[in-house]
């Protein structure tokens, strides 16, 4: 029996420790990529030696490397992480396939912070004159967590009444947006609409390394409740019946991934479909083991914006786009791929 | 693992009772099975128990008041079947019972986890089923994966609410076979809210019946299980038979629809037809 146990659970958990191998490689093969491309391309090998050995190549090329191409590509991993994962724990815990960062108004928040700053010159913390933008946009986006939390809360913490207070904060920011590009001059709309749009060209090591620990600190955390967090998609009863503190869960949950949503959008801006995305396509991998689900949703998160910064410097030759306009370009036909071929019962 | 309840109350956010003053006692090695018409309170009894309600009164467990236990004890003893199962979520059937055991699951899942998740995956016939994914199943498939999702634990206290959902004459007759037969092998106690009388006749140890949120009669099938009784709770004319020494009911007829709506002349017409 022991045996037999063993070999079927083996069998079942076999091929997602596939997925996971298949997919880590290809966030390395997307790193090198999104490393190599640019107005002046990189060999691997030129790659390779400006990371492991700066002096054995030419000062332009290790410049290229250290200065510009390694943090951004580095940031777009982290941040397709953080986003990915923040998506696949909001729609855990809400237990709705619409929830994600972008969606339940936390990114907006997060770039109403950012307006503000940008057009009235108006900082939360009065110092920190280079981080009063991503302050802001952190701010905001935890203010915004705070307030689904405590309307919720008058619902006693029901997933439906989370959805829908994000969906109207959403509507709330995009309208506070609106009304402060309005009154902004053409050189701050022009800022403003830059930031809306995503970017990962305001990195450097200090924000990537800010947002990478927050993403280190918050996926241990995670991981240790990923049973709990598995027999939350049973119901809210049927987890209650297994000895779960659904509401506790729910709101330590939300807390973590909302510092992780804000840490990952006060530095880059507002990128939509990777937290949409990415948990869907993890959970047509391997399904909704968190064991599996969470390392997978950050792979994929990390490959989907990997890859759309890579592709980003490639359409128009000489000019770099915005990530978030075309996360959504290569994203949304390969996601409504997936979704016509998704079994029927996913959501 | 005996099970009393006295003094037992309980209200929903602004509303009026929905148990009055349940008394109630479940033995182990028996299977007692709660009947009673829609909103009689059977489903918010045995979430009571379960922990998931927080109602007035005394729930004991050997004798002890249930909140003077441990809650890992608790949730390690008492395993409930909710009646409405949630299916939504993308996972095997093995790794759907492996929750069952979530208390002592870790990351690296052990033989003892293992073992006995396939055991009553076995027990309860659905080992083809094991590495399907639960939305490729039917109702009834589902149905029997919320079952073994309860007894993986093997629980000493098993409350299941309507278990019977969605299955099909021979899964019902199977998994009460098997209920009756775990409850009687490890001595657990086990709770059941049914519907069907002529499967409560023969499946249970005793009958408890509920009516507004009262207990208006409990004992032996025989006992309990009469044409009076019936009518009485349901409002339903019925023959009560016995067929090879077991009960067989046979519903003839709605007293609503014998005798048309309520009005004076009618009720004293039902009450003389149920013997009240």
């Amino acid at each position: 029996m022991v045996t037999q146990a063993e070999e079927l659970y083996q069998r079942i958990t076999g091929r997602k420790y596939v997925v996971v191998v298949s997919l880590a490689i290809a966030v390395v093969l997307t790193l090198f990529i999104d490393i190599a491309v640019g107005p002046a391309w990189l060999s691997i090998s030129e790659i390779l030696s400006a990371i492991w050995a700066p002096n054995s190549v030419d000062p332009a090329t290790s410049v290229i490397v250290w200065n510009l191409r390694l943090p951004i590509a580095l940031m777009a991993v982290v941040v397709g992480a953080s986003l990915s994962i923040a998506g696949a724990e909001m729609q855990t815990i809400l237990d709705n396939p619409l929830a994600s960062p972008y969606t339940l108004g936390i990114s907006a928040a997060a770039g109403f912070g950012a307006a503000l700053a940008l057009v009235l010159g108006v900082g939360i913390i009065p110092y920190g004159e280079h981080f009063i933008v991503p302050i802001n946009a952190f701010f905001f986006a935890m203010l915004t967590c705070l307030l689904i939390y405590a309307i919720a809360r008058k619902a006693k913490l029901s997933s439906e009444t989370m959805v829908l207070a994000g969906i109207a904060i959403l509507f709330l920011f995009q309208s506070a947006i609106a009304l402060l590009q309005y009154v902004a001059s053409e050189q701050q709309l022009q800022a403003v609409v830059f930031w809306l749009f995503g970017n990962l060209f305001r990195t450097t090591w200090l924000k990537l390394a800010i947002s990478a620990a927050i993403l280190i600190v918050t996926v241990p955390v995670l991981a240790k409740d990923a049973w709990k967090l598995t027999a939350l998609r049973l119901g809210d009863e049927k987890a209650k019946s297994l000895g779960i503190n659904v509401e506790r869960l729910r709101l330590k949950t939300f807390i973590w991934v909302s510092i992780l949503t804000g840490a990952a959008v006060c530095f880059v801006g507002t990128i939509g479909f990777i937290g949409l995305a990415g948990p869907h396509i993890a959970r047509m991998l391997v399904g909704e083991d968190q064991r599996f689900f969470l390392p997978v949703s950050a792979l994929a998160g990390a490959i989907l914006l990997s890859a759309a910064s890579a592709v980003s410097k490639l359409v128009i030759p000489g000019t770099i786009l915005p990530i978030g306009i075309v996360t959504s370009f290569i994203g949304v036909p390969f996601f409504i791929s997936l979704i016509l071929k998704r079994r029927s019962g996913y959501w | 693992m005996k099970l009393q309840i006295e003094r037992l109350k309980f209200a929903y956010d602004g509303g009026g009772l929905v148990l009055r003053d349940i008394h109630l006692e479940a033995l182990p090695g028996e299977v007692t099975v709660i009947i009673g018409p829609n909103a009689s309170g059977k489903s918010t009894l045995l979430k009571c128990v379960a922990g998931l309600l927080r109602p007035d009164g005394d729930i004991r467990l050997d004798g002890k008041k249930i909140g003077e236990f441990k809650k890992d004890k608790i949730t390690q003893w008492v395993s409930y079947l909710p009646q409405e199962n949630s299916f939504r979520a993308v996972l095997t059937v093995f790794e759907a019972v492996l929750l069952g055991r979530i208390q002592s699951l870790s990351w690296r899942v052990g033989k003892e986890d293992l073992a006995p998740a396939l055991k009553v995956i076995e027990e309860l016939g659905i080992e083809k089923l094991a590495s399907r994914f639960l939305d490729e199943l039917s109702g009834g498939q589902k149905q029997m994966v919320s079952i073994a999702q309860a007894l993986v634990r093997q629980p000493r206290l098993l409350l299941l609410d309507e278990p019977l959902n969605n299955l099909d004459l021979r899964h019902e007759l199977e998994i009460l076979d098997l209920l009756r037969e775990i409850t009687v092998q490890r001595r657990i106690t086990t709770v059941i809210a049914l519907h069907d009388l002529n499967l409560v006749a023969r499946y249970a140890d005793k009958v408890v019946i509920l009516k507004d949120g009262d207990v208006c009669a409990s004992g032996e099938p025989e006992a309990v299980l009469t044409s009076q009784t019936i009518g009485a709770v349901y409002g339903v004319i019925c023959k009560v038979t016995t067929d090879d020494g077991v009960l067989q009911i046979t519903p003839l007829s709605s007293i609503r629809s014998k005798f048309g709506n309520c009005s004076e002349g009618n009720n004293r017409k039902m009450d003389a037809t149920i013997g009240n």
